[in-house]
């Protein structure tokens, strides 16, 4: 990039725009902050633009439209046609709520790509238990619908131990439904379901066998669907390569102008992370303390910094190890090698005891009057 | 999966081929993934129009690059292209 003297800095591709953090949904796993309802602005349609006019330039080429509920957002297709003129793939990442077959056909019109809808479980009962929100029949006809207009269909849903064992029937849902994509996504424990997570992890056990059920399922419908299986990385050797490594593919714009190497580094204390409505893109990209604060391998400690496998999975996740072990720079304590590695353990050990509890505590829904709690 | 040479063959409505000027090289774009094309991968896909069979992409592209027995090359992607799902035949 011109003007920009760091050459090992790669463009990014992927541009996760976070239109808003209203959402008529309350999912316990939600991966807003905790104290989401604190940030109460949201950038401008002539702000989001000029985001997306900047990071397309840089060599952005997907873009993420999600939130919160994006649909909450009257400017959604506006945004959409802009992003499309500038030639990025644009993902819709609705719960479909508040989506009718006119909008979607405005949608189609002003040149959306894709529509990933998520649902919460396969029976009404639960789905509608964890949304918080009566919507398991109207998800299911906005998927019907998001077919018929010729989008591909990516369904999604969020496994935690309240709906794991429901994997055979979500199975059937997603071939019933004709999905071309589903998305499997084994909960991550940030935010919301972090301070979840007794309620939230199933034991290896469960996982196992998910898992199984799922991977004879993909070979069933190889050619028709593509299952995409987001590892529970509790129950793995290694950390995932989170963000396929800081600053270097992601960039994620929150509701009010903030950008983030990832969608939770908000958390992390010190980064004083930019925000769009004081620098450009690029000088945010290239030049932000933020965003080069993790990148390369400098910033290692042991056991990473020695590690040969430390330019696979770049020492995992900053904000698991922030959140579980209290330093960010720390080895993701989901590796085997790390000396922090027993956090993982006791938190499995933990919510195998809250399951077995006769008085299971409530989950925590997100919701603004939860999130005042947290500021 | 295998090509069948009676039946033309088109791009996927559920991808988009696309020129990319920050990579300088064509990409497959589907829902959250990209794939980067060399130049003749590029090539080949940009023949899958609905109108062309095996033959007459395997013709037009031996004039496009006054090359000959490109054949079996272009055929065996093809078939990575259909399995992928980046081409249809229907």
């Amino acid at each position: 990039m011109a003007g920009y003297n760091n050459t090992n800095i790669t463009p990014p591709r992927w541009l996760l725009a976070e239109l808003t953090y209203a959402c008529p949904l309350q999912c316990p796993y939600c991966s807003n902050p905790l104290d989401y309802a604190k940030y109460k602005t949201e950038l401008s349609t002539d702000d989001w633009k000029r985001v997306f006019s900047q990071a397309r330039q840089l060599g952005a080429v997907q873009l993420g439209l999600s939130g919160g509920e994006p649909l909450t957002r009257q400017d959604l297709p506006e945004l959409v046609k802009h992003a499309r003129d500038l030639g990025y793939y644009t993902n819709l990442i609705t719960s479909g709520y508040g989506m009718d077959e006119a909008k979607i056909m405005q949608l189609k019109d002003a040149g959306l790509d894709h529509i990933q809808v998520s649902i919460q479980a396969s029976s009404q009962e639960l789905n509608d238990h964890i949304a918080g929100t009566a919507s398991f029949e109207h998800k299911k006809q906005v998927a019907h619908l998001v077919k018929k207009h010729g989008y591909p269909m990516v369904l999604c849903v969020v496994i935690h131990r309240e709906n794991i064992h429901q994997m055979p029937e979500i199975l059937a849902m997603a071939e019933e439904l004709g999905a071309d994509y589903l998305e499997l996504a084994n909960t991550q424990y940030y935010g919301w379901a972090h301070t979840n997570r007794d309620l939230l992890l199933p034991t290896k056990e469960q996982f196992a066998e998910a898992e199984a059920i799922a991977q004879a399922f993909k070979e069933k419908v190889a050619g028709k669907m593509k299952i995409y299986y987001v590892v529970p990385d509790f129950y793995e050797d290694r950390p995932k390569a989170c963000m396929n490594g800081w600053g270097t593919t992601f960039l994620t714009i929150a509701p009010d102008g903030v950008a983030l190497p990832c969608h939770s580094a908000r958390e992390l204390p010190g980064l004083d992370c930019p925000n769009v409505n004081d620098d450009s893109i690029a000088d945010i990209w290239y030049e932000s303390k933020a965003f080069n604060f993790f990148r390369g391998y400098e910033w290692m400690q042991e056991p990473c910094r020695s590690c040969d496998e430390k330019e696979k999975d770049f020492g995992g996740c900053r904000c698991q190890a922030y959140l579980l072990t209290g330093d960010m720079h720390n080895t993701d304590p989901v590796c085997s090698k790390s000396p922090k590695h027993e956090v993982i353990t006791q938190a499995i050990n933990s919510a195998k005891a809250t399951a077995l509890a006769a008085d299971e505590k409530p989950l925590l829904f997100r919701n603004s009057k939860n999130s005042k709690a947290f500021y | 999966m295998t090509i069948n040479p009676d039946q033309p063959i088109s791009f996927s409505r559920l991808h988009r081929l696309q020129w990319e000027e920050a990579q300088q090289k064509h990409v497959i774009l589907y829902p959250e993934g990209m794939v980067e094309l060399n130049q003749s991968s590029a090539a080949i896909l940009q023949m899958c129009d609905g109108t062309r069979k095996l033959a007459e992409i395997v013709s037009d592209l031996e004039n496009q690059f006054a090359a000959t027995g490109l054949h079996n090359d272009i055929s065996a992607f093809l078939e990575v292209a259909l399995s992928n799902g980046w081409i249809q035949q229907h």
